[in-house]
């Protein structure tokens, strides 16, 4: 039984403390969504959350991996406010790419693409593609490499409804397969069952 | 070309109206298209018409063999110039009349231009080897040459720095325009300076002070590099205009892939 | 890994502009010398091995601001910190030096025979040159990997980085100098000094990324 759990957890930005004591525990199938207003710490509690900036205090822990999950951050798939793509090369070229880095091999780039509805234009460069397009192919890179926690900060903005939805669908399916999802967002993702930490207000 | 661009309907979206001004590099295209075989064959027929004379041409008493250098030598150091000079006037073209086929033949022509000055500074240095003891001299005339190379392989890296293709010509126009001060001095370099390299003796204002059976192989030479020159450029151009279609092509696919999602 | 390193060297390949000024920039640096010296074939030909090492150190330090820096823009640089259970850190920065100097030196190295003519220098002072070019430079990407990453953060390192690194490639310039004088000059050793630079080339290949993946490590944000 794979859980995530968050204990007591504190960040800060530029020397000044943006939250504390955040504590929450994820078990599979469970979504979290962090709401809250800007400046209230989501990115930061995401990038502490996979390791990316130190925990100012409290701890965070995974356990039940295995051996292909030992820790927290190879167990999480990140999907910042960047896109993680090389404008010079082809969508496709990309995703292999990651495919390759991240290794778990899921889905192949080109079915990944198809989820997202850009199958037809894989072989273009990433720098062709509208904002809402590069921000969906981003999207298509949580299916390439498999990840039982996805850390999502904003995932859907630059989506229109369409692809809203379709994504809505995809982290259903995630959470089907008993995955976990943390989600930063001031958008309703669309996710049922879903808990909700808001943020701002307690830790000011 | 400028009438054909005003002909774009007011109301027609940016992108149409780059179609538009791609529409008379259709008729260049299709110019280029019959041209360049007819050029290259003459090309190739004018060149080896001059490697015949060139090679039947009776050889300098002092210099021997070597002096048979000086048939591809010379005409790559003109080219060179012409070239440039070519490119300069484009620039003209690009700034002045915003002629987008002007942006294309200064693109096109950098990377040409900068093989036959290598190709200069090379055979001048293999033909210099045994002349002078060395492969190279920091002389006026050298340096001016090398400088050129320098030149061109900048306007080759402006041109490439760049996504936007309109931007990076006017860039590379101004530095050409700018870069245009060093052909008169390569040219007069062998007369204001005492230099190793020997003074022009061609284009000279009282007449050649070479022998007419030297010069002529030398003509016919240039003549045929000049044409080869001439048909490279108008493949690259080509080329160039081809691949500025894909790349439109390539985001009309990613606009339509949006709305087919929709 | 293997794909890093395809990635890279296919990213350095399309947009090609960074080998192109590198080369220029040397062409460039090795022009102007007979300028401030004056063209005396014989003092050129003295220090041409001297000229060639400025020459390349120079150029090999341009472009390295960007390293880590292009992928810290597009969020890259994230997921590959991420990946530290799976592929070592300092092994990721290894490969990004690998490709980095392939794409961008490898072409200095290539050029420098072309550049010792025209310097006058000998035929085994060009060669000798060129070897210590082939064996010191990867040790200048190194270090500047360190310094690329300690500014990776900053909206215009690029200068920063170089003030940062040329101090610390002088060991690396010194033996490579030496090494390419004694094949020339008669009663200086060529192999001690070339041993020596190899030497500090593979030291440098060790402690370069791990310095630069500690660097990185701790200056996310």
């Amino acid at each position: 039984m794979m859980r995530l759990a968050a204990e007591g957890l504190g960040g800060e930005r530029g020397g000044e403390t943006v939250f504390s004591g955040i504590s929450f525990t994820l078990g599979e199938g469970e979504a979290l969504t962090v709401t809250g207003p800007n400046g209230a710490g989501k990115s930061t509690l995401l990038r502490v959350i996979c390791g990316l900036l130190p925990a100012a205090e409290g701890k965070v822990q995974f356990s039940g991996g295995g051996d292909a999950f030992p820790d927290v951050a190879s167990a999480c798939h990140y999907l910042g406010h960047r896109n993680a793509m090389k404008a010079e090369l082809g969508v496709e070229e990309n995703l292999r790419f990651w495919q390759e880095f991240m290794g778990e091999p899921h889905l192949p780039p080109f079915e990944a693409l198809e989820m997202v509805g850009l199958g037809d234009i894989g072989h273009l460069p990433f720098g062709y593609l509208s904002t809402g397009q590069r921000r969906r192919a981003s999207i298509a890179r949580l299916l390439v490499s498999y990840r039982p926690v996805w850390l999502l900060d904003e995932p859907t903005s630059g989506l229109d409804k369409a692809s809203d939805a379709q994504f809505a669908d995809l982290m259903g399916v995630h959470l089907e397969d008993g995955g976990m999802i943390v989600a930063a967002t001031h958008l309703p993702l669309g996710l049922k069952g879903a808990r909700e930490l808001k943020m701002g207000e307690a830790a000011g | 070309m400028g009438s054909g661009m005003t002909n774009a309907t007011p109301q027609a979206s940016t992108l149409s109206g780059r179609l538009t001004a791609l529409a008379n590099p259709t008729r260049f295209l299709a110019l280029a298209d019959s041209l360049v075989p007819w050029l290259g064959g003459l090309a190739l027929a004018v060149l080896a018409v001059g490697f015949y004379m060139a090679f039947a041409a009776p050889e300098d008493y002092q210099q021997g063999i070597t002096v048979r250098i000086m048939y591809i030598h010379v005409p790559f150091a003109w080219l060179a110039m012409f070239c440039y000079s070519l490119m300069a006037i484009s620039a003209l073209g690009t700034l002045v009349w915003k002629h987008p086929l002007a942006d294309v033949a200064l693109k096109a022509a950098a990377p040409i231009g900068a093989a036959f000055t290598a190709l200069a500074l090379f055979t001048g240095s293999v033909w210099g080897k045994p002349m002078w003891g060395t492969w190279w001299v920091w002389d006026a005339r050298l340096t001016s040459v090398f400088i050129l190379l320098l030149m061109y392989l900048g306007i080759i890296a402006l041109t490439r720095a760049m996504d936007d293709p309109g931007r990076s010509a006017r860039a590379a126009a101004i530095l050409t325009l700018v870069g245009f001060v060093n052909i008169p001095i390569i040219k007069f370099s062998v007369d204001w300076w005492n230099t190793l390299h020997q003074p022009a003796s061609v284009f000279r204002l009282d007449g050649p002070t070479i022998h007419a059976s030297l010069l002529w192989p030398l003509l016919i030479c240039a003549l045929g590099f000049t044409l080869l020159f001439v048909t490279l450029h108008l493949m690259a151009m080509r080329a160039d205009i081809w691949r500025r279609r894909v790349v439109a092509m390539r985001r009309l696919s990613a606009r339509a892939a949006e709305r087919a999602a929709r | 890994m293997l794909a890093l390193f395809r990635r890279e060297l296919q990213i350095g390949v399309r947009t090609g502009n960074g080998a192109l000024t590198g080369v220029l920039f040397f062409l460039a640096v090795v022009a102007v010398i007979p300028f401030g010296v004056g063209p005396d074939l014989n003092l050129l030909a003295r220090i041409g091995p001297a000229i060639l090492w400025i020459g390349a150190l120079l150029a090999g330090l341009l472009g390295l601001e960007r390293l880590f820096q292009a992928d810290r823009e597009d969020g890259s640089l994230d997921l590959m910190l991420l990946a530290d259970s799976r592929h070592m850190r300092a092994l990721t920065v290894f490969v990004k030096c690998c490709a980095h100097w392939t794409v961008n030196v490898l072409p200095l190295v290539v050029v420098t025979p072309l550049l010792g003519l025209f310097m006058n220098v000998e035929p085994a002072g060009i060669l000798a040159a060129t070897a210590t070019l082939a064996v010191g430079t990867p040790a200048i990407t190194f270090i500047g990997a360190v310094g690329a990453a300690l500014a990776v953060a900053l909206p215009r390192g690029g200068l920063l980085v170089s003030v940062l690194v040329l101090p610390l490639t002088i060991p690396v310039l010194i033996f490579g100098v030496a090494a390419a004088r004694g094949a020339v000059a008669d009663p200086d050793p060529f192999l001690p000094p070339f041993l020596i630079l190899a030497a500090l080339m593979l030291f440098f290949a060790v402690i370069g990324p791990l310095a630069a993946s500690l660097a990185l490590r701790w200056g996310g944000d």
